[in-house]
């Protein structure tokens, strides 16, 4: 009867503190999160089917003042639950850089082209199939200062909210075969392999338009409620 | 157990603002809330006592009547305010500053059915942040706080101080309350595994 939601698997979730990524070594707390008991402030969320969210934008290829330039890509998924199930009218977010590996952002100095017809930002609540679907431009890689020469791979960034507070989660979305993942301690922070490949999409040719765009697939899984009998 | 694994999180990096920056998301009274009218501000601070001038912060609460707009929430459907929905999201400033304009909420039942004092649950996200932070305000003039299970928890007081928001000199509308998030070292917020 009552609602909670389940702990992560060892080694499933990165740890706040890794060195190897610069920022988090005076961004990490030092002291152990604090236990707390499940209640309905962490089993309850904001819903969006009210709209209040806004429109969707789920075209991110086509401004006003024309087209960005670029790779097109279909990125789809699906938004699950820890027991495979839909989650439908959630909220998904989606933010990237662009073709040439630049932000729209203002705090973005790296010396590659801004494209004025691509923000690289998105929006769209999951269907009745708990699926979403943006079409984009396949992001570049960027240098970033946390190491000499030290490059990120292509990636999207996601942020998702599910049925409750505890389930809210903000992930990257990485692309198959980049070589640049072995080297990205942002991709290793997440210990278990098998965790850091769920971040890494699947090409699938089903998924590609012909003559117009390539197809990935990201499917997403929230926590899922913990089913073990309350005292046991 | 659940079945599926969940997919890892990942920082939100510095550039997250032209996406998740929406008009009007920092205050959650523009629909209309019943209830006493509070503004809740503070500083986001790293481990040198910096600002993080990129961190985005999320807030989810009760409405004044202490129930959530959510199905789980067992509660009594007359107790819903069609005006709040109770999420709210700021981010900070290029001197660590956010701010919400919110309402107090009311009492919400804790397990086994304790009430607990108000409060507001906030949510951390920040470049080397590899995940998010959970905190909760509490109110500082708030005298249900002695009552309270989640503050009562919490055996060191300087740790449960940090969750108490400090109501500001009276000026405008509605109380203004500080509270100031310290990421780690001195002073550093107690944050939730939730």
């Amino acid at each position: 009867m009552t609602v909670r939601y389940a702990k992560p698997l060892p080694g499933a979730q990165p740890p706040l503190l890794h060195p190897a990524y610069r920022s988090t070594l005076k961004r990490a707390p030092l002291r152990p999160p604090l236990r707390l008991e499940q209640g309905l402030s962490e089993i309850t969320g904001p819903g969006f089917t009210s709209g209040w969210a806004g429109p969707s934008e789920t075209d991110l290829t086509r401004a006003a003042t024309g087209e960005a330039m670029g790779q097109r890509i279909v990125v789809t998924g699906r938004l699950l639950d820890g027991d495979g199930r839909p989650i439908r009218q959630g909220l998904v977010e989606l933010w990237q850089c662009n073709a040439a590996g630049r932000y729209l952002h203002e705090k973005d100095q790296h010396d590659a082209p801004v494209d004025p017809h691509f923000t690289g930002v998105g929006r769209t609540l999951t269907d009745a199939n708990g699926e979403y679907r943006f079409l984009t431009i396949k992001p570049g890689a960027y240098p970033w200062s946390n190491a000499d020469n030290g490059w990120r791979p292509a990636h999207i960034h996601f942020s998702l909210f599910g049925p409750a507070y505890a389930t809210r989660l903000i992930t990257q979305m990485y692309f198959p075969g980049d070589p640049l993942l072995e080297h990205d301690p942002i991709f290793h922070s997440v210990p278990d392999e098998a965790a850091r490949r769920r971040l890494v999409s699947i090409y699938d040719p089903d998924l590609s338009q012909p003559g117009f765009a390539l197809g990935y697939r990201f499917d997403i899984v929230l926590r899922g409620r913990d089913s073990t009998p309350f005292g046991m | 157990m659940a079945k599926e694994p969940t997919t890892p999180s990942q920082t939100i990096g510095p550039f997250f603002h032209p996406a998740l920056d929406r008009a009007g998301w920092s205050d959650l009274t523009s629909a209309g809330a019943r209830g006493d009218r509070i503004a809740v501000e503070g500083r986001v601070l790293d481990g040198d006592g910096q600002p993080c001038d990129d961190a985005l912060i999320e807030m989810w609460q009760a409405n004044a009547a202490g129930k959530y707009a959510h199905p789980d929430d067992p509660q009594p459907e007359d107790r819903l305010d069609a005006g709040f929905l109770g999420f709210g999201r700021a981010l900070t400033a290029g001197d660590g500053r956010y701010r919400f304009k919110t309402i107090r909420p009311g009492r919400v039942p804790g397990p086994g059915g304790v009430l607990q004092a108000p409060h507001i649950n906030l949510a951390i996200f920040a470049r080397g942040l590899l995940g998010r932070l959970c905190t909760r305000l509490y109110f500082a003039d708030e005298r249900s706080n002695g009552d309270d299970p989640v503050l009562a928890s919490i055996a060191d007081p300087v740790a449960r101080r940090t969750l108490l928001a400090i109501p500001q000199p009276a000026g405008g509308e509605g109380i203004v309350y500080r509270f100031d998030i310290v990421l780690q070292g001195q002073g550093e917020t107690a944050f939730f595994d939730v």
